[in-house]
């Protein structure tokens, strides 16, 4: 849902549009304030518009309709190179045929910075990336993290209050990748500077963003911090594509304050908060979190609703057990339990209640 | 277990062979293999290209004739000496007498005379017109050949004439190589021919000096071309790409053909400019038959061969590049010629060999459009190939050319790097 937009954000965008061939809007009124210093991770599947978003700020791309402020000024007519903006490539964009140091001192002449200041600058920047040993090789001659970090390097070395990332750790593996949302959550915060991230993997956003702007179809689906943003979607989109998630559809059969019961379709009762219904007879996806299920009453409220399970798998992952469960006809329902002695290990066709706290369980838009 | 042996001998395989021997066992099939697939092609290139030009390259320097046709007179003249000013003893001009007869019962007297001919102007003529007295010779029966030779024909008596016989005697010459440069032998070596008869070094000048020029012109075209085909869509860029090679599905013959038409005096372009009062029309401007034809017709059918590598090249460079440099701070003009050209060089180098060492050796389009002052040096040869029959002199001139090419090619792997060039 658009946030109301504040005008004393550091970055703007205010009702922008964005389309290509003038029949589809690619963003549509799209409306977000970014503070300084803020940390936001523009979140979506492909084709969800948030590279378009980052473009347009970028001043790649020009918006169709609508202003983009940067500090409080217009920025839709200032051209790329005028902005001031740092920004890291998916592919890091590295000039192949310039060296390390070279590359650094790129943004520094074409400010036309003086020799001793810029190889200063080219210093630090280097040593706040742990490169500086690197400054002569090419960008051939360097790993995909160490391209990264000079990617880095590069694009904070102008020192620009803003800085644009595009999926910046898409390439590289898993490990170097956790290794790297770290330290450059850490560098940004340490700089005080306000960061545009943009990326597909959730797991990336959740972990580095202080703000998450979850894109689908053109629009901002929920803008949250990590936390609300996983307890407590919004949407059923939101709840489906962040992290994982149980989903079942029902009518809604009481509302009473901030707790509803639904009847699922095979006649079934649950508990659950209201977020996205209003009244009775409306339908609703309901969903909830694989590790909010309980299977064991005692933790149960009491009079809580029960519905009734079949164990179809159990699968051992060491920290956590994975089981996957028939309720309510949905072959797909997971719950996860943390291995614990007390904790009881289900065996496939076991038959089960399973129930949650209220607040757990959100009826969202069907 | 270890899989080097404790002694520092050599590595064994299982069986106890040594493991290079095993190893190159294996390889060898797969290596035969090989060989087996590429053998046509590398006897066809073997026969129908390295063989003959092995053989130009001997044509150039070789001169068997003299010494074949007349091997008395040839052994007979080696202790001559010309700078003396005296005619050859007698036992030289016996030995020719001998020599003739011989060469004009085989009809081969001509021959010799034209090759002399060469690097003597007149000297075939004194061959022939001896050699059809030369069959009636009796060798036994003249006192002095000396002075019946220099009566049938009093040339015999120039010493010039025997130096050339002398000079050109050994189965090896210098002499097309010196008629290439613009040089011949004169009485201390090697010297500069006259004024008037030096042809080729002007010409060799003319054709670099030309083929930089249509490699100038190419680029200077090219460039945009490749980059808006670079960096348009697929489908358009293919579209356009037709465009680019549809030259080559019309003859060389047409193309050229078409460049008289557009440009000759009475043609297209002369017509519009008087048309529209650019020109007067007693002024018709001459943009055929010249160098400046030449250029023209050979750029436009030199292009694609450098829009094809600039594109290939082009191609592979991300937008994100300059991307990157205008978010840096460039404006178009820098990010484009500090970030994008410098990436680009490799395709304008392989285009440019391409063109260049194309153009060095264009033949049909000078010939058609060239007049007499926009012919390249390869029409020369063609001339020495096919009407004047010199092919010693054409194999030298080809071997200049081959070398001029190769020392480019060395000049531009010192200075851009040779791994720098891109094809594809």
């Amino acid at each position: 849902m658009a946030e109301a937009v504040t005008d004393d954000g550091f970055v703007v965008f205010d009702r922008v549009q964005k389309s290509y061939d003038g029949e589809t809007l690619v963003v549509k009124d799209l409306n977000l304030s970014i503070a300084k210093g803020e940390f936001l991770t523009m979140l979506g599947p492909s084709g969800s518009g948030k590279t378009t978003c980052l473009m347009m700020l970028a001043g790649f791309e020009t918006a169709t309709h609508g202003d983009i402020r940067l500090g409080g000024q217009p920025i839709n007519n200032i051209p790329p190179h005028k902005r001031g903006i740092g920004m890291v490539f998916q592919n890091y964009a590295l000039f192949p045929h310039m060296t390390i140091a070279e590359n650094l001192a790129f943004p520094l002449e074409v400010r036309k910075m003086g020799k001793s200041e810029r190889e200063e600058k080219i210093k630090r920047a280097l040593d706040m990336v742990e490169m500086g040993a690197f400054g002569g090789r090419r960008p051939s001659q360097l790993s995909g993290g160490q391209q990264q970090r000079v990617a880095l390097a590069r694009a904070l070395v102008f020192e620009p209050e803003l800085v644009l990332m595009d999926e910046p750790l898409g390439a590289l593996d898993k490990q170097l990748r956790e290794k790297m949302q770290f330290e450059i959550t850490d560098l940004a915060h340490n700089l005080g500077i306000t960061t545009v991230y943009v990326t597909h993997d959730q797991t990336e956003a959740l972990t580095m963003s202080d703000n998450v702007a979850v894109f689908d179809d053109g629009r901002i689906q929920q803008l949250a911090p990590p936390d609300l943003l996983y307890e407590k979607p919004e949407n059923s989109f939101v709840a489906q594509f962040i992290g994982e998630n149980n989903t079942l559809e029902g009518v809604v059969t009481e509302i009473s304050g901030d707790t509803c019961v639904v009847r699922l379709d095979d006649g079934e009762e649950l508990d659950a908060t209201p977020i996205n219904v209003s009244k009775v007879g409306e339908r609703t996806k309901v969903s909830i979190r694989p590790e909010r299920v309980e299977y064991n009453k005692e933790r149960l409220q009491e009079g809580a609703h029960t519905l009734k399970a079949e164990v179809l798998e159990f699968i051992y992952m060491g920290d956590i057990f994975r089981t996957r469960l028939r309720v309510a006809g949905n072959d797909e329902f997971i719950i996860k339990t943390r291995n614990a002695p007390d904790v009881e290990r289900l065996k496939p066709g076991q038959q089960i209640e399973i129930g949650w706290l209220s607040q757990d369980c959100r009826a969202l838009d069907a | 277990m270890s899989d080097t042996t404790d002694t520092g001998g050599p590595v064994l395989a299982a069986d106890g062979t040594p493991l290079k021997r095993s190893l190159a066992r294996a390889l060898r099939r797969q290596k035969l293999r090989a060989l087996m697939l590429i053998a046509p092609l590398l006897l066809f290139i073997l026969i129908s290209f390295i063989l003959p030009v092995a053989d130009m390259l001997y044509r150039s320097v070789k001169n068997g004739i003299v010494a074949d046709t007349l091997p008395r007179t040839v052994v007979a003249i080696a202790d001559w000496d010309a700078e003396s000013g005296d005619l050859p003893s007698e036992a030289v001009y016996a030995a020719m007498a001998a020599d003739l007869k011989e060469a004009a019962a085989a009809k081969t007297h001509t021959k010799v005379g034209t090759r002399l001919n060469y690097e003597n102007p007149g000297i075939a003529s004194l061959f022939r017109k001896t050699g059809r007295k030369a069959k009636k010779f009796d060798i036994e029966g003249v006192a002095s050949w000396k002075d019946e030779l220099i009566d049938i024909n009093k040339d015999w008596g120039d010493i010039d004439n025997w130096r050339t016989i002398q000079t050109y005697s050994p189965r090896v010459t210098q002499g097309y190589f010196l008629n290439a440069v613009d040089m011949r032998v004169g009485t201390d070596g090697a010297e500069l021919r006259p004024e008037a008869e030096r042809i080729y070094m002007n010409l060799l000048g003319r054709t670099l000096w030309m083929s930089l020029a249509i490699t100038v012109c190419c680029i200077i075209l090219a460039y945009p071309v490749a980059w808006i085909l670079a960096n348009l869509p697929m489908r358009k860029a293919n579209i356009l790409m037709i465009l680019v090679l549809l030259p080559f599905w019309t003859s060389l013959l047409v193309r050229t053909s078409a460049w008289k038409i557009l440009l000759q005096q009475q043609g297209v372009i002369n017509d519009i400019l008087v048309w529209i009062g650019l020109v007067d029309d007693s002024a018709r401007l001459v943009i055929i038959n010249n160098q400046f034809g030449t250029i023209v017709a050979m750029t436009h059918i030199l292009l694609p061969f450098m829009i094809l590598p600039m594109y290939s090249v082009m191609q592979t460079i991300p937008p994100s590049y300059l991307r990157a440099a205008k978010s840096l701070g460039a404006t178009d003009w820098t990010a484009f010629w500090r970030v994008y050209f410098p990436q680009t060089v490799p395709g304008i180098g392989a285009g440019s060999i391409l063109v260049f060492i194309l153009a060095i050796g264009y033949y049909i389009t000078p010939a058609l459009v060239g007049g007499t002052k926009g012919t390249f040096i390869s029409n020369q040869i063609a001339f020495h190939i096919s009407s004047s029959l010199n092919w010693g002199l054409a194999s030298a001139l080809g071997a200049i050319l081959l070398a001029v090419v190769l020392v480019l090619y060395w000049a531009y792997d010192k200075i851009v790097g040779i791994d720098n060039v891109k094809l594809g």
